[in-house]
């Protein structure tokens, strides 16, 4: 565990690594640098792949939901059944093992005879409801909430962290103590109280309510950004220059810290996910008749022992979108840290050397 | 620092106000706590309507009701605290009393293993970075901090609970688990230990043989059904421990500490029959406390006699062994009530439960003969599932935190110099790098305490424990205003304590830091 490392020696060598990590960023914009690390980061693409797959294949599976359940807004899509359609329960001796009801028919092995979705690819619950549709319903909806906590935190945060951090005085002290403020009740306690009030109303509702109380932590962030910021030399220079407010927020400021706010953004989508698949968990986010993966967990946690499908497939799905929104953010976060540099491998030290030659 | 803090606290109580004001006309909008009764068909409802508006004082507005809930409050400061009764009828005061124990009991241990395992684990990460064994941990961390608790907590009935009991009727670990095992203790090892391939071969080889070895000997000999640490455990256990903390703590170059830290383990097998005599089955728990310090005191006096000079690192690394020892043997009295445990009637060979917090007809019979040590076990038990779900949901952020941190740290000028001095790598990376890397954890662990008694909605749901997040849960689903503003007030307090204890922690521990200069 204490054994002497390697890149203490490395260190010592570090102007041969300097110009072989300048040699690759010569001549880029900061985008272009950003691209480049953030596309070299394979679990960050593999995860964006997935994800942007997953987003994909609910919503067109799926359609779109919107509205509350009195006046809905509907677009279908090419998934035959709806979440409140009944079909006859499979059941029997060669359609179901050990005499299981509603079981899967996905057979992801191309040597059987019925490889493919089926008729009831994630099988049926208790009733014979379609649990694709409703799985694929419950991912629609948690992506919505997700998206609209995160974007609304995301807005929230930066306005208000940059007019605190750039402004100062007497804003700034107000505008922190309303943070302090929100910040002093829990997530949970929000989410419940909004979650019970305005659940009927749809996932929209939903997902905007609990965005209102979502900006804090960015807020802080961006406020401590923009304080460190406005100090620099180049914002004396605009200043100097006639620059108004608006445009050295905009055009000065808010650039040098749009790194730190879109990794925040990102990171906070996956703790949105959470919130929301545990706050209908516990019956408060989205409730019946509409559905999302923490409400399907919820109605089928006790038959885990005889339909185990019914409680894998809604976690498979809130753990993936997790999963790779984290990857994704920590991919965005290497990709615009400017002190991150790529790892010099030996091959790369080879390369430069016979470049030199 | 005087102004400092007075101004801070006059504004945490200003954002107090603020924020149970706010959430208090919140609740009170959000819903009718009448509703239930106006919709059912009971003959008396009117009776009931009356009784409850008059109960709950529903007919003075929400605003108003909040500030004579307040006044409750503030006489708590001659002593007078007032925090009205939930719709139960049951004082507020008296459900939090008895909430707040079980809360801390379920929460505590689980912060505290992932506090020590996350940061153990984070700072091997850190040495070993871009390594396989890296990878790993990234991807395994990133995956728990991706694990919704509720779905963590179904798995862990099905599998920890139901299986585990069911393996039990006939423990004997089958040749697939045992190579099972002791490959995924190989690759741990090697990850950890890391080095050339050679080593790295030796080992894995080692880590298997051991592991697999360690557990057919266990399963053959009948361990599992009848578990006991006994002397032996205790003696080999204790050697290892102290050598590792020796080790860590000091290096093992450091004769007295090493000395100090066996003599412990010598001490602790000596004392391990006579003190089976104290451990009765109706030992107090002041006895219990008295022996913990009394272990503390033993481990310092031993380093203080063995080092010559320099007596405090040696003093703390035998007080350390001491205290594991003496937990070894506690734990052994424990084990030795299992297969009375087990084979009680009540739990007949089922022991991990999936749901509850004690096994009632167990309290019953406790209550006819106490014994602390089956009442202990069984608590122990009923906690072992909810703490293995929160430890999977918080260890990951503590991984991540310490290897930036500790990562971070090791880039800095300092640990260069210290390097260059020529002080061992165990010095500089446990003193120089470790212990800064911990000063911004601080602010984490503050927080993470002050989570524990709001925290835990979710795990209390699901493993049926009746504690601040159910009174909490049962208080917004009944529009109980006072039973909501009575945990609220103790969670937002704890929260924002914690914040003004952070920084002032922070400011304590780092120097360069320094509050109250203006802002």
């Amino acid at each position: 565990m204490f054994g002497k490392k390697k890149n203490v020696v490395e260190a010592s060598v570090g102007s041969g690594e300097n110009a072989i990590a300048n040699k690759e960023i010569e001549g880029l914009s900061q985008g272009q640098l950003v691209r480049k690390r953030f596309v070299r980061h394979r679990g960050a693409m593999i995860a964006l792949v997935t994800l942007v797959f997953i987003v994909l294949f609910t919503y067109s599976a799926s359609g779109l939901h919107l509205g509350s359940e009195k006046d809905p807004i509907t677009v279908p899509g090419w998934w035959h059944y709806g979440i409140t359609d009944l079909s006859d329960l499979r059941y029997g001796d060669g359609v179901c093992d050990d005499g299981a009801t509603g079981c899967p028919t996905l057979q992801l092995n191309p040597t059987q005879p019925n490889f493919g979705l089926g008729d009831h690819p994630f099988g049926q619950d208790d009733i014979g409801r379609d649990y694709f549709a409703l799985v694929m319903r419950g991912t629609e909806q948690s992506i919505m909430v997700m998206i609209i906590i995160g974007g609304m935190g995301g807005i929230i945060g930066t306005v208000i962290g940059a007019i605190a951090g750039y402004f100062r005085g007497r804003l700034d002290g107000f505008l922190m103590r309303l943070t302090d403020l929100i910040i002093t009740i829990p997530a949970i306690i929000i989410g419940a109280v909004i979650g019970y009030k305005v659940g009927n109303l749809g996932v929209v509702v939903l997902g905007l309510y609990l965005g209102l109380f979502s900006w804090t932590g960015l807020a802080r962030l961006v406020r401590g950004e923009f304080l460190s910021l406005r100090e620099r030399e180049f914002v004396d220079a605009a200043r100097v220059a006639g620059a108004s407010n608006r445009r050295i927020i905009f055009k000065h400021i808010l650039p040098n810290a749009v790194g730190i706010i879109i990794v925040s953004v990102t990171l906070s989508m996956s703790g949105a996910i959470l919130l929301e698949t545990g706050l209908s968990f516990l019956g408060f986010g989205v409730v019946a008749p509409d559905v999302s993966l923490g409400s399907l967990i919820s109605t089928y946690q006790d038959s885990f022992a005889t339909r185990p499908w019914l409680f894998w497939w809604p976690g498979l799905f809130i753990i993936s979108i997790a999963l790779c929104i984290n990857f994704i953010g920590d991919g965005l976060r290497d990709a615009f840290d400017p002190r991150q540099r790529r790892r010099i491998t030996k091959k790369d030290r080879q390369r430069a050397l016979t470049a030199t030659k | 620092m005087l102004t400092y803090l007075s101004r801070r606290v006059a504004q945490l109580l200003v954002i107090l106000l603020a924020s149970s004001f706010f959430v208090y006309n919140l609740e009170a909008i959000a819903g009718d706590p009448l509703e239930e009764i106006k919709l059912s068909s009971d003959p008396k409802k009117a009776q009931t309507i009356v009784a409850l508006t008059r109960q709950l004082d529903l007919n003075t507005p929400p605003p108003i009701r909040f500030f004579k809930w307040l006044g409750g409050i503030i006489s708590g400061l001659w002593g007078n605290l007032q925090m009205g009764n939930a719709r139960t009828g049951q004082s507020v005061a008296e459900a939090i009393g008895n909430a707040v124990p079980t809360t801390i009991r379920l929460v505590l241990a689980a912060t505290i293993i992932a506090i020590v395992l996350g940061i153990t684990i984070g700072v091997i990460t850190a040495l070993r970075q871009y390594s396989r064994f890296d990878y790993a941990v990234t991807f395994i961390s990133f995956l728990f901090f991706s694990l919704p608790i509720f779905w963590v907590a179904v798995l862990l009935k099905q599998f920890l609970s139901i299986g585990f009991n069911d393996w039990l009727a006939n423990p004997i670990l089958d040749w697939p688990w045992l190579v099972g095992f002791g490959i995924v203790s190989a690759i741990f090892w090697a990850g950890v230990i890391g080095g050339d391939l050679r080593r790295i071969a030796i080992v894995a080889g080692t880590a298997f043989t051991a592991s697999a070895g360690f557990a057919w000997l266990l399963s053959a000999t009948g361990w599992f059904a009848s578990p006991v640490l006994g002397p032996i455990f205790i003696g080999v256990g204790g050697l290892a421990t102290a050598l590792l903390i020796t080790t860590a703590s000091t290096g093992l170059s450091n004769k007295p500490a090493r000395n100090a830290a066996l003599t412990m383990v010598a001490v602790g097998l000596a004392i391990y029959y006579p003190v089976q005599l104290v451990l009765t089955k109706n030992v107090s728990g002041w006895v219990l406390i008295g022996l913990a310090v009394l272990t503390v005191i033993v481990g310092l006096l031993a380093g203080y006699f063995f080092a010559k000079e320099d007596r405090a690192p040696v003093m703390r690394t035998s007080a350390i062994t001491a205290v594991v020892i003496g937990g070894m043997i506690f734990l052994d009295r424990l084990m030795q009530e299992w297969v009375p445990y087990v084979s009680n009637d009540f739990v007949s060979y089922r022991p991990i439960p999936t749901i509850g917090q004690t096994n009632d007809m167990i309290t019953l019979q406790l209550n006819d003969e106490p014994d602390f040590w089956l009442g202990s076990l069984d608590s122990l038990l009923h906690i072992i599932l909810p703490t293995i779900a929160l430890t999977i949901i918080s260890f990951a952020g503590y991984v991540r935190y310490t290897r930036g941190n500790l990562l971070e740290v090791l880039n800095m000028d300092y640990i260069r110099t210290a390097r260059a001095k020529g002080l061992t790598e165990r010095t500089v990376v446990m003193r120089h790098a470790f212990r800064n890397s911990l000063i911004p954890l601080t602010t984490l662990m503050a927080w993470d305490f002050a989570g524990i008694l709001g925290g835990a909605i979710i795990t209390e749901s699901v493993f049926g424990w009746t504690g601040m997040g159910t009174l909490f849960r049962v208080a917004i689903v009944s529009f109980d205003l006072n039973l909501l503003m009575g945990t609220f007030i103790i969670t937002s307090t704890l929260a924002v304590s914690a914040n003004l204890i952070s920084d002032l922690l922070y400011s304590a521990l780092d120097p360069r830091i320094r509050v109250g200069t203006g802002e």
